[in-house]
């Protein structure tokens, strides 16, 4: 008679995997998920959580131990991505999907129009936060919608200068000093691209070049304009901006010269030739050049400077913005006022080099009077702050500005590097912009 | 009273009234309702735990293969972006047209079909000498058999990493060793076939020990008598290998070539992070190396069009079931001819 007890066994067995098969959807379902990690426990201590990306700064230095430590309740945790692609990527998904995101999420300038346009309502407003009037009048406008909202605070800008390899300049017979190097191309882009010319002409080592890539000569033309890819309407005008056709023609000659030394940056390949001196200058934005000391090392301290570039131009800068989802809203917006204070911009700046996007930062003398050691004590406060000061007031930004400027990116590295004409990669690149864009 | 779970399925339908049933409405009787319950409970426990049983494989697959299938598709018929999933613009069968006439997605075909070739073949080729190697009987033949599994459990993106900085163009290993014998720098990311060669190479590493495994186990299942017979028939080594292991692991190398193909048109994770960065997302500047994988991928995740990527993906889906269906027809007709 063991037929009741193989019934229920039977059945329970049958109960238990369906329930379990119920209970592996749902539990991937994550119902329970608040959202942020962030939050409040029930002893007042508050956990706020951090998504960045490349150096901000805020992890690479002790700025977020030092607010811990003066606010003792505050726990922060800080999530890092290396490359901004990636971590815009990520970002876009957990928006989309209404999870994984953090309290704070950093915003790279190339995505800002596409977040105001079109997440604003999932950022805190940000305007009425005290002690926030110390920008630089374009920064805030940038992350502003038209209502008015402040979906982000700025944390740094990216003049742009010129960092040179003095011992490679010599070989080739130019001009070391800064200022004698600043004057070789002052005012005009294809200066620069001349003296190129004249350095592959006299250069004793054929197997360095005289600048890293095409497109970062690109951007640097691209970036010193009020309108770029876009207008103020929201339209594509890269077709016939003339900014943006200069900017193309000039970096397609320094690569169809064989001035660049064909590399990426900051992708493999890039970072070696910065320790090994493949070339013999980059057009660097400020916050280029942490990356280019720590990837050049302690051999060649003292070998790179810095000279003004033939143009004032920004690529780059960052925003700090909360999630309306954050448990922890309020204590989050504090945390970004104060990251974003004057005070941390210049101590980011000292640190690593972040240039920052508070003009009361920029007027204090630990920035305006800032030396660099390892660029053979170039003042880099001086020369990026007059960088700073030839950005156009108003840049237009559009919407899908970052990637735009990787399919330009691309599309250069088509000549340079599979030695296609301009026209036909022009015309790849046009193809592409409209398909990423439509 | 009811016997057990042994009962034939139908005659436990049969053998109950139908009156019984209702039983509950029909009589007083005290026993009756509760013998018409347990009939009620048997009848569900005939009829019902094997789809309990079931059930599991059936959620899941619903929950994780069918429906997202079907969700898919629905994308695939309308303009989404990533950034605001919730406004969907119908756009009939229009992706697929444009699609069709895409040169993107013919290019991406064309690599992903000669980078599978590239490196399936090889791969497989020397899986089989791998695989008769280990079938020796050797000394630490376990370490051999163990080794040639690590690459297979190292992870993809480890492994991809590692290659791309091998395959460097100014300072890799790889570069530095071909310029020992006078060859120049290659330029293994921009050049196409290079670059489509190394991808093959990070596969080929990856997948030949595991393979090679694969048929070993086939290999030992063989009686050895069958050996002994050919070598008393005077079959050469070479003559044993082609005629008695190849023939007696038909089916596992069947079945590889099934999971390479499939292997392969799936490939995404080692172009990806050979590329590295935007250049990895569309399979170099040119396209050069951008498989279906990473063109899906690149309209979803840099173009952010969802309704795009949906149909890359039922793309990729329907083209595994025509070669599927080719299959099949081309099997039918050549059994038939034999």
């Amino acid at each position: 008679m063991g037929g009741p007890y193989k019934l229920l066994r039977t059945r329970s067995a049958a109960a238990v995997s369906a329930a379990l098969a119920l209970g592996l959807v749902a539990g991937c379902g994550g119902g329970s998920d608040s959202g942020t990690g962030g939050g409040r426990s029930k002893d007042g201590k508050v956990t706020i959580t951090m998504g960045l990306f490349g150096v901000m700064g805020f992890k690479e230095t002790d700025l977020l131990d030092r607010y811990m430590k003066e606010n003792p309740n505050v726990t922060i945790k800080a999530e890092v991505a290396g490359d901004e692609q990636t971590y815009y990527t990520a970002l876009q998904t957990h928006l989309a999907a209404g999870s994984g995101l953090k309290d704070i999420q950093g915003i790279e300038i190339g995505r800002a129009k596409e977040l105001v346009d079109t997440q604003a309502d999932k950022f805190v407003d940000l305007s009425d936060v005290p002690g926030t009037d110390h920008f630089l009048p374009w920064k805030l406008n940038q992350v502003t919608t038209s209502k008015g909202k402040v979906i982000g605070l700025g944390t740094d800008i990216g003049p742009m200068a010129v960092c040179y390899r003095k011992d490679l300049f010599k070989q080739a017979g130019l001009p070391t000093d800064r200022e004698e190097v600043g004057r070789l191309w002052e005012g005009d882009w294809s200066k620069f691209v001349d003296v190129g010319k004249e350095f592959k002409s006299s250069s004793k080592d054929d197997k360095v070049a005289y600048i890293d890539s095409a497109s970062g000569l690109f951007n640097a033309m691209v970036y010193g304009a009020s309108k770029q890819y876009y207008n103020e309407k929201g339209d594509l005008i890269y077709q016939d901006n003339p900014v943006v056709k200069e900017a193309w023609a000039t970096a397609s000659e320094a690569a169809t010269s064989g001035l660049t030394a064909k590399l990426r940056q900051f992708q493999p390949g890039w970072d070696p030739g910065l320790a090994n001196g493949t070339f013999a200058a980059t057009v660097c934005p400020a916050w280029m050049l942490a990356h280019i000391s720590e990837k050049s090392g302690a051999a060649n301290k003292g070998k790179w400077d810095v000279a003004k570039a033939p143009k004032g131009a920004n690529w780059g800068g960052s925003f700090l913005g909360v999630l309306e989802k954050s448990p922890v809203k309020e204590e989050a917006k504090k945390l970004v006022a104060w990251l974003t204070a004057p005070e941390q911009q210049e101590y980011l700046f000292k640190k690593l080099g972040n240039f920052p996007s508070s003009a009361k930062a920029l007027k204090s003398p630990g920035v305006a009077e800032a030396k660099s050691e390892y660029f053979s004590g170039a003042p880099i406060g001086k020369i990026f702050g007059t960088a700073a000061q030839e950005i156009p007031d108003k840049q237009v930004l559009g919407r899908k500005d970052g990637t735009i400027k990787d399919i330009f990116s691309q599309g250069l590295t088509l000549i340079e590097s599979q030695n296609q004409s301009p026209d036909k990669a022009w015309a790849t690149t046009d193809k592409r912009i409209e398909k990423a864009t439509g | 009273m009811v016997t057990s779970g042994s009962v034939p399925h139908a005659d436990g339908t049969q053998n109950i009234p139908a009156g019984a049933v209702k039983a509950p409405g029909v009589s007083g009787d005290g026993d009756r309702p509760r013998q018409g319950r347990r009939n009620l409970l048997h009848r569900l426990d005939i009829k019902g735990a094997p789809y309990a049983f079931i059930a599991p494989f059936f959620i899941v697959f619903a929950a994780f293969g069918f429906y997202p299938l079907l969700y898919t598709f629905w994308i695939s018929l309308h303009h989404v972006e990533l950034a605001s999933m919730n406004l969907m613009e119908w756009r009939g069968f229009g992706n697929y047209t444009e699609l069709w006439q895409d040169d993107r997605f013919w290019n991406a075909l064309s690599n992903t079909f000669t980078i599978g070739v590239l490196s399936t073949v090889p791969q497989l080729l020397m899986a089989l000498g791998l695989a008769h190697l280990l079938n020796y009987r050797l000394r630490g033949s376990t370490f051999f058999r163990v080794a040639a599994l690590t690459p297979y459990a190292t992870s993809v993106g480890a492994a991809a990493l590692v290659f791309t900085m091998l395959f460097e163009r100014d300072f890799g290993l790889i570069n530095w060793m071909l310029s020992l014998v006078g060859i120049d720098n290659v330029d293994w990311e921009n050049n196409k076939w290079a670059a489509q060669s190394a991808i093959s190479v990070i596969v080929i590493w990856r997948w030949t020990g595991y393979n090679a495994l694969l048929y070993l186990a086939a290999m030992q299942a063989i009686p050895r008598d069958r050996y002994e017979a050919a070598a008393i028939d005077g079959a050469s080594r070479w003559q044993q290998f082609t005629k008695v292991t190849v023939p007696g692991i038909r089916s596992t190398i069947l079945f590889t070539i099934v999971l390479s193909t499939i292997g392969a048109t799936q490939l995404f994770g080692e172009p990806l992070i050979f590329g590295q960065g935007p250049n990895g997302v569309t399979g170099g500047a040119d396209n050069q190396y951008q498989t279906l994988g990473l063109l899906l991928y690149e309209e979803g995740w840099k173009n952010y069009q969802m309704g795009r990527a949906a149909t890359v993906a039922w793309a990729m889906f329907l083209l595994l079931i025509l070669i599927f269906a080719l299959q099949r027809v081309l099997k039918r007709f050549t059994s038939r001819k034999s």
